[in-house]
């Protein structure tokens, strides 16, 4: 699959789209194939401080708990409420659900994460699922 | 006495695959090491799939699985009812020739070496259908423990493909590839007669999903096992059947509140604690576990409960339930979304004191308590025919 090359990525396959300072995170197309039936969505309340690679919720699937990494550092300004009625919609279309908006600290740090192209070949060579 | 002596089966290889393994792997099902077997978790969205799909089917429409990972072993002879009397909780004397019952094997202290599926084949001849994990260690303990009996006990687990047809379109699925009157074969009842061409299949209307459904063995070469697999999802495409993997087994078995082997049940749990007294007939004067059993009824220290999740957040095996002071009091055995009800629920064991329906309680979820309760279970129940 080609994945949108208007955002970056990160190793542990989440996505984040950056508009000045403000950026969105979500998961990426093959996460969402990896886990399975999306169930339920957690995310952290609008304030909350994140770090980059470091845990700030947690997304299920029928079968597994998996925790999300936070692609840059900075305040959650936003959470996409739909999520907790509507978790499948991360399944139906996982570039297009996001999941917290947040203004950056340090915009530097997207520098260090993958293009979609650099994604899409670390995929290749982790999936073949 | 007999004289059949067999070796003791010995620790199971690296990773094991039915005969249907490839055929999953053709389907682009994701793969799971299951108790050491390599089987199919769920099937692909692409082929509308997927473990929620997959759960609806079997409620809906119709749902096939390979089973094949399941063990059987067979008692033939003079004595092997006293042979399954002991060794089994339930009663076999109660057993019609073609009849089957739930049951479970027990260690002498009351607690569980399997559950168990005793089919009445003929007049001295049983099978015993087993769970995957379990199939060495419990030939090994029905071989030694009816030696006393003149009776054969074979291991013919590596003999069969077990596929399994589950759901309210389950029955005509099958009938379109048997000359056996399915209607005529109640459930836990079995026959025999052809199926995909083959003669003389065991067709046994049992399962483990709370449904409609029959258990058809088999030949385990792999192109045979292939062949029926691929037609019985041809037969069932009028109907909406999907592949089935042991992800939606899952969550169909604990929605009916079926219990799974080192969960609700294992070999320090006994049979008062499990809530399966009503397949345990103290009334047979002897099997083994029974005078165990007998002393343990008094002090049931904890029992299994049904749990809905009120707060948000799914309770997951292996979580802590706590009182409403944060006390840790229990655990959860089985926990997971039930796609049909569209709730969050679980089996736990708890002190007998908190076991009432309706009992607030807290499922401790990474680090925080969320609120359950205690409902009645099964948490679903198959709608009866005509009402």
């Amino acid at each position: 699959m080609a994945y949108p090359t208007d955002r970056k990525y990160t190793k542990q396959h989440e996505w984040i789209k950056v508009v000045g300072q403000q950026a969105i995170f979500g998961i990426t197309d093959y996460a969402q194939q990896s886990l399975g039936d999306i169930v339920f969505v957690e995310v952290p309340k609008i304030g909350a401080e994140l770090a980059a690679g470091k845990t700030f919720g947690t997304v299920e699937s029928v079968k597994a708990v998996s925790d999300l990494y936070a692609p840059a550092s900075g305040s959650v300004t936003e959470v996409n409420e739909e999520l907790a009625t509507s978790p499948e919609k991360v399944n139906q279309d996982p570039h297009g659900s996001w999941m917290v908006k947040v203004k950056l600290t340090n915009a530097g740090e997207i520098s260090d994460l993958l293009s979609a192209d650099a994604y899409e070949k670390f995929v290749a060579e982790e999936g073949g699922h | 006495m007999s004289s059949v002596e067999s070796t003791t089966v010995s620790s199971p290889p690296a990773v094991r695959k039915t005969a249907l393994n490839a055929v999953h792997r053709e389907m682009g099902a994701k793969m799971v090491d299951f108790n050491g077997w390599d089987m199919p978790v769920e099937y692909p969205a692409s082929i509308g799939c997927g473990i929620i799909n997959e759960h609806m089917a079997v409620r809906t429409a119709a749902g096939i699985f390979d089973v094949s990972h399941m063990g059987d072993i067979r008692l033939a002879g003079p004595q092997a009812l006293a042979a399954v009397q002991h060794i089994s909780m339930n009663d076999a004397a109660k057993l019609a020739i073609g009849q089957a019952q739930y049951s479970a094997l027990l260690y002498p202290q009351g607690t569980f070496v399997d559950d168990v599926i005793v089919h009445r084949l003929g007049e001295d001849e049983y099978l015993l259908v087993i769970n995957a994990g379990t199939r060495e260690k419990d030939f090994n303990w029905v071989r030694d423990n009816t030696r006393q009996f003149d009776c054969a006990v074979e291991n013919l687990s590596d003999d069969f493909t077990q596929i399994a047809i589950q759901g309210p379109k389950a029955v005509d699925t099958l009938q379109k590839l048997t000359d056996s009157d399915l209607s005529k074969v109640k459930f836990y009842w079995v026959t025999r007669g052809s199926v995909c061409g083959l003669p003389n299949i065991l067709i046994a209307r049992t399962g483990y999903t709370a449904e409609d459904g029959f258990e058809i063995y088999i030949p385990s070469d792999e192109s045979t096992s292939a062949r029926v697999w691929r037609e019985i999802l041809e037969a069932g495409k009028e109907f909406g059947i999907l592949p089935c993997g042991l992800g939606s087994r899952n969550t169909v078995r604990l929605e009916g509140k079926l219990p799974l082997y080192g969960h609700e049940i294992s070999d320090t749990i006994n049979v008062w604690e499990a809530g399966l007294d009503r397949f345990c007939k103290m009334e047979k004067p002897e099997f083994i576990g029974r005078a165990a059993l007998e002393n343990a009824k008094s002090h049931v220290k904890h029992t299994l409960v049904g749990l809905e999740m009120i707060e948000r957040g799914i309770a997951r095996d292996g979580y802590k339930m706590l009182d409403d002071t944060g006390r840790e009091i229990g655990y959860v055995t089985s926990g997971s979304p039930a796609p049909f009800l569209k709730k969050n629920i679980a089996l736990a064991y708890v002190p007998p004191e908190f076991a009432a329906v309706g009992t607030a309680l807290k499922v401790e979820i990474r680090g925080q308590g969320a609120a359950a309760q205690v409902v009645p279970t099964p948490f679903y129940k198959r709608p009866k025919k005509g009402s």
